[in-house]
C-alpha cells in the first residue's frame, strides 16, 4: 500500500503520450481534424464540440492580455540539474529538447501586463514543457510575478496548466509548493486580490499549492483539476470514478472553484474580474476602453459576469 | 548555454559521485520498517503530559494525523504528525498513514490553536502520501493541502519540524513547513515516491531501486540541497531497533533546534522562515548571446 504515486500521473515528459497516438490537432472528443493556423484562430477550442486543446503559454497570453502590454520578466531563468540526474535520459538533455520544441527556458512565463486597460502581474505555465511540471525555475518565476504584484500594488493572475511537480529535482520540486504559496502569502499581506485560472490539467504539486489559493478560482471547460491523477487513484483504491472525476465541472459543483469560464469568454470574464477590484478612485488607462457602468437591477454586475443569466 | 555558479557546479559534482544502490534502497527500506517508532510512539517518549485532539469541526476524525497539547520541556506545545499502524488492523485504521481532508483541516485548527496562544508547535512528519481517493479528491485534498502549507507559513510561533519515516510528496510537506525542519538518518524525502517515480520515468514501477538512487530521497542529499537544517542520528541499524533510544536522539534534536528557533526575534520570525523557503531551488542564466530567439 505504499506504493502509491500522488504527483504526476500523465507521462508529461513524452510528447506521444499526452495526445495517445493521436495527431496533436485531431480532437480527442469528436475527432475532427484542424490546420494549426485554424485552431489558433479558434482559440485551440474544437468549433465542433467545444473541446478545449492545450495552450502554448505565448499564445494564452497573446489571447488574454491587451495586445503590447506583456512584459516579460526573469527571462532568463534556467534549470540547472543539481541532482545530475539521469533516468532513461538525462535532464540536461530534456530541458534541451524542450526548450527547442517549444522556444520557452521552462514552463512558466511571468511579467506584467494589462487586460481590459487595468494592471496586473502574470505567470503563465506551458503544458508543452515537460508536462508545464514545476521545478527551482517554475517556483522561483512565480515569487517573480508575486514580488511585482506587491511592489506594483496590482493584482496577481495566474495561469495554470501542469502535470505536478518536476521529478527530476525531487525535494526541490516539492519544496517549490512551500514557497510558492508564501509567494501567494505575500500577496495576501499586501491586501491584493489572486486570481488563479486552471486549464486542463491542473494537477498534482500545483493545484495542491498556489492554484488552489485564488481569491477567485476560475477553470477552463473540462479542466482535469485533482491532486492525484484518475489513474493513480483508480488503481490504489479499486474505486470507481465518476465520468466527470476532478474534471471542472464536478469542482465547480463542489465548491472547489467559482467558474467555469469558456475559453472565448475568458478575457472578459478576467477584464470584469480587474475592473470589480479595482480600487474607486483608480481610472483606467487613458487608451483602454471605458468600464461599462454595471446593469440596472440588484444581481447587475454577477448577471454580466455569469453571461447575463436570471435577467 | 546556462552558466551556473560554482556552488551549483559542486552540488552537481557531489550528486554526480553516485555510491552505492543498495545503500539508498535499505534506507528507503528502513524508513518503511514496520517496527520503526511512529508520532505517537515519540509522544509517549519526548512528552511528560499529553492530550490528542480529534475532529476537524467539518464532519470527520483522521486517525491517519494525529495533533495534540503536550508538555515538552516543561513547556507547553502543539504537535501534530501522521500516525502508522503497526498490525493490520491498526494500519487499516490509520489508512497506512495517509492522511485525507479532515485529518489536514485537524492540523490547520491545530495550528491555529498554537499561533493564537502562542505555543510552539511541532510536526513529525511519516506518510507515504495524501490519500488518493475518491471522496478525499472530492473533499478538497489539493486545497487543504495548500491551505495547511499557508497555516505553517503564516503561524508566528516557532515550528520545528522533524521527517520521521517517509516524507511522501505534498501530504508530507503540509506539515513541513517550519523554522527549522529535521530529519532522521533513515528518513526518506521525495516529491513521489520510487515506485511511483519508476512507473513515470522508467514505465515499470518495478525499476524502484533505480529511480530512488537516481532522485536521493535521503537526509544527506535533502541536507546538501538545503532543503533539510539536520540529519538526526538513530541507534545502529535503525530506530526500529531501539525505540526509546531513538527517541532520546530525537529529543536532543527537536530541543535544540527549539531554543534555537525561540532565542531569535519574534516579530521577524515569519519573514525568516519565508526567506528561508524562498531560497529553496536551484537554477542558472542562460547566456545573453545564447538564449533562444523568443518572439
Ligand atoms: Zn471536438
Amino acid at each position: 500500500m505504499a506504493q502509491i504515486s500522488v504527483d504526476i500521473e500523465r507521462g508529461p515528459d513524452e510528447p506521444a503520450s499526452p495526445h495517445q497516438g493521436r495527431h496533436p490537432n485531431t480532437c480527442p472528443v469528436c475527432s475532427s481534424h484542424y490546420r494549426d493556423d485554424e485552431l489558433v484562430a479558434a482559440l485551440r477550442v474544437c468549433r465542433q464540440c467545444g473541446h478545449h486543446f492545450r495552450l502554448p503559454a505565448r499564445e494564452r497570453i497573446a489571447q488574454l492580455v491587451d495586445a503590447g502590454s506583456f512584459q516579460e520578466a526573469a527571462a532568463d531563468l534556467r534549470n540547472a540539474d543539481p541532482l545530475a540526474f539521469v533516468d532513461r535520459k538525462p535532464y540536461t538533455e530534456r530541458l534541451t529538447e524542450a526548450e527547442l520544441a517549444t522556444g520557452l527556458g521552462d514552463a512558466m512565463l511571468v511579467g506584467t501586463a494589462s487586460v481590459g486597460g487595468r494592471p496586473c502581474a502574470l505567470a503563465v505555465m506551458d503544458f508543452f514543457f515537460m508536462g508545464g511540471s514545476m521545478g527551482s525555475v517554475v517556483g522561483e518565476k512565480f515569487c517573480v510575478a508575486a514580488d511585482l504584484a506587491v511592489a506594483r500594488g496590482v493584482p496577481l493572475v495566474a495561469v495554470a496548466s501542469s502535470g505536478g511537480a518536476r521529478m527530476q529535482e525531487n525535494v526541490l520540486a516539492l519544496m517549490q509548493m512551500a514557497k510558492t504559496v508564501m509567494a501567494v502569502d505575500q500577496v495576501r499581506a499586501a491586501r491584493l486580490p489572486f486570481i488563479s485560472i486552471c486549464s486542463d490539467p491542473t494537477t498534482g504539486g500545483v493545484i495542491a499549492s498556489f492554484a488552489a489559493l485564488g481569491d477567485v478560482m476560475i477553470a477552463e471547460p473540462g479542466a482535469l483539476m485533482s491532486f492525484a491523477g484518475p489513474r493513480v487513484v483508480q488503481q490504489t483504491t479499486g474505486e470507481t470514478l465518476p465520468t466527470d472525476f476532478g474534471r471542472a465541472e464536478s469542482q465547480l459543483r463542489l465548491g472547489h472553484v467559482d467558474l467555469v469560464v469558456p475559453r472565448a469568454e475568458l478575457t472578459a470574464a478576467l477584464g470584469r474580474l480587474l475592473q470589480l477590484f479595482a480600487p474607486s478612485t483608480d481610472e483606467p488607462t487613458a487608451d483602454a476602453p471605458a468600464p461599462v457602468p454595471p446593469p440596472a437591477g440588484p444581481m447587475g454586475w454577477l448577471r454580466r459576469l455569469f453571461g447575463g443569466a436570471g435577467g | 548555454m546556462v552558466r551556473l555558479t560554482e556552488e551549483v557546479h559542486r552540488l552537481r559534482r557531489r550528486f554526480q559521485e553516485r555510491g552505492e544502490e543498495s545503500d539508498v534502497w535499505e534506507v528507503v527500506q528502513n524508513a518503511r520498517h514496520r517496527d520503526r517508532p511512529y508520532t505517537l510512539d515519540y509522544a509517549e517518549r519526548l512528552f511528560t503530559d499529553y492530550v490528542e485532539l480529534h475532529g476537524d469541526r467539518v464532519g470527520g476524525d483522521d486517525p491517519a494525523l494525529v495533533a495534540g497539547i503536550a508538555t515538552y520541556h516543561r513547556r507547553c506545545v502543539v504537535f501534530l504528525g501522521h500516525q502508522k499502524g503497526r498490525d493490520l488492523t491498526e494500519r487499516t485504521h490509520r489508512n497506512f498513514g495517509m492522511a485525507r481532508p479532515e485529518g489536514y483541516r485537524k492540523a490547520i485548527r491545530a495550528i491555529e490553536l498554537a499561533d493564537r496562544l502562542g505555543l510552539p508547535i511541532l510536526t513529525f512528519i511519516d506518510t507515504p502520501g495524501a490519500y488518493p481517493g475518491v471522496g478525499a479528491e472530492q473533499g478538497g485534498q489539493a486545497g487543504v493541502i495548500a491551505r495547511s502549507i499557508l497555516a505553517l507559513a503564516r503561524a508566528d510561533v516557532p515550528v520545528v519540524c522533524a521527517v520521521i519515516g517517509e516524507g511522501g510528496s505534498g501530504g508530507a510537506l503540509a506539515i513541513a513547513v517550519g523554522d527549522r525542519v529535521l530529519m532522521q538518518e533513515n528518513a526518506i524525502y521525495s516529491v513521489i515516491s520510487p515506485e511511483g517515480c519508476a512507473a513515470i520515468l522508467w514505465k515499470d514501477a518495478g525499476q524502484a531501486k533505480k529511480a530512488a538512487f537516481a532522485f536521493r530521497p535521503i537526509a544527506r542529499a535533502c541536507l546538501d540541497l538545503g532543503v533539510i537544517d539536520a540529519i538526526v542520528p538513530e541507534p545502529p541499524a535503525g530506530a526500529h531497533r531501539d525505540h526509546d533510544r531513538a527517541a532520546r536522539l530525537l529529543d536532543d534534536a527537536i530541543r535544540g533546534a527549539l531554543a534555537e528557533v525561540e532565542a531569535e526575534p519574534a516579530a521577524s520570525r515569519r519573514s525568516r522562515r519565508r526567506a528561508k523557503f524562498r531560497a529553496m531551488g536551484v537554477w542558472g542564466m542562460a547566456e545573453p548571446d545564447a538564449a533562444p530567439a523568443i518572439t
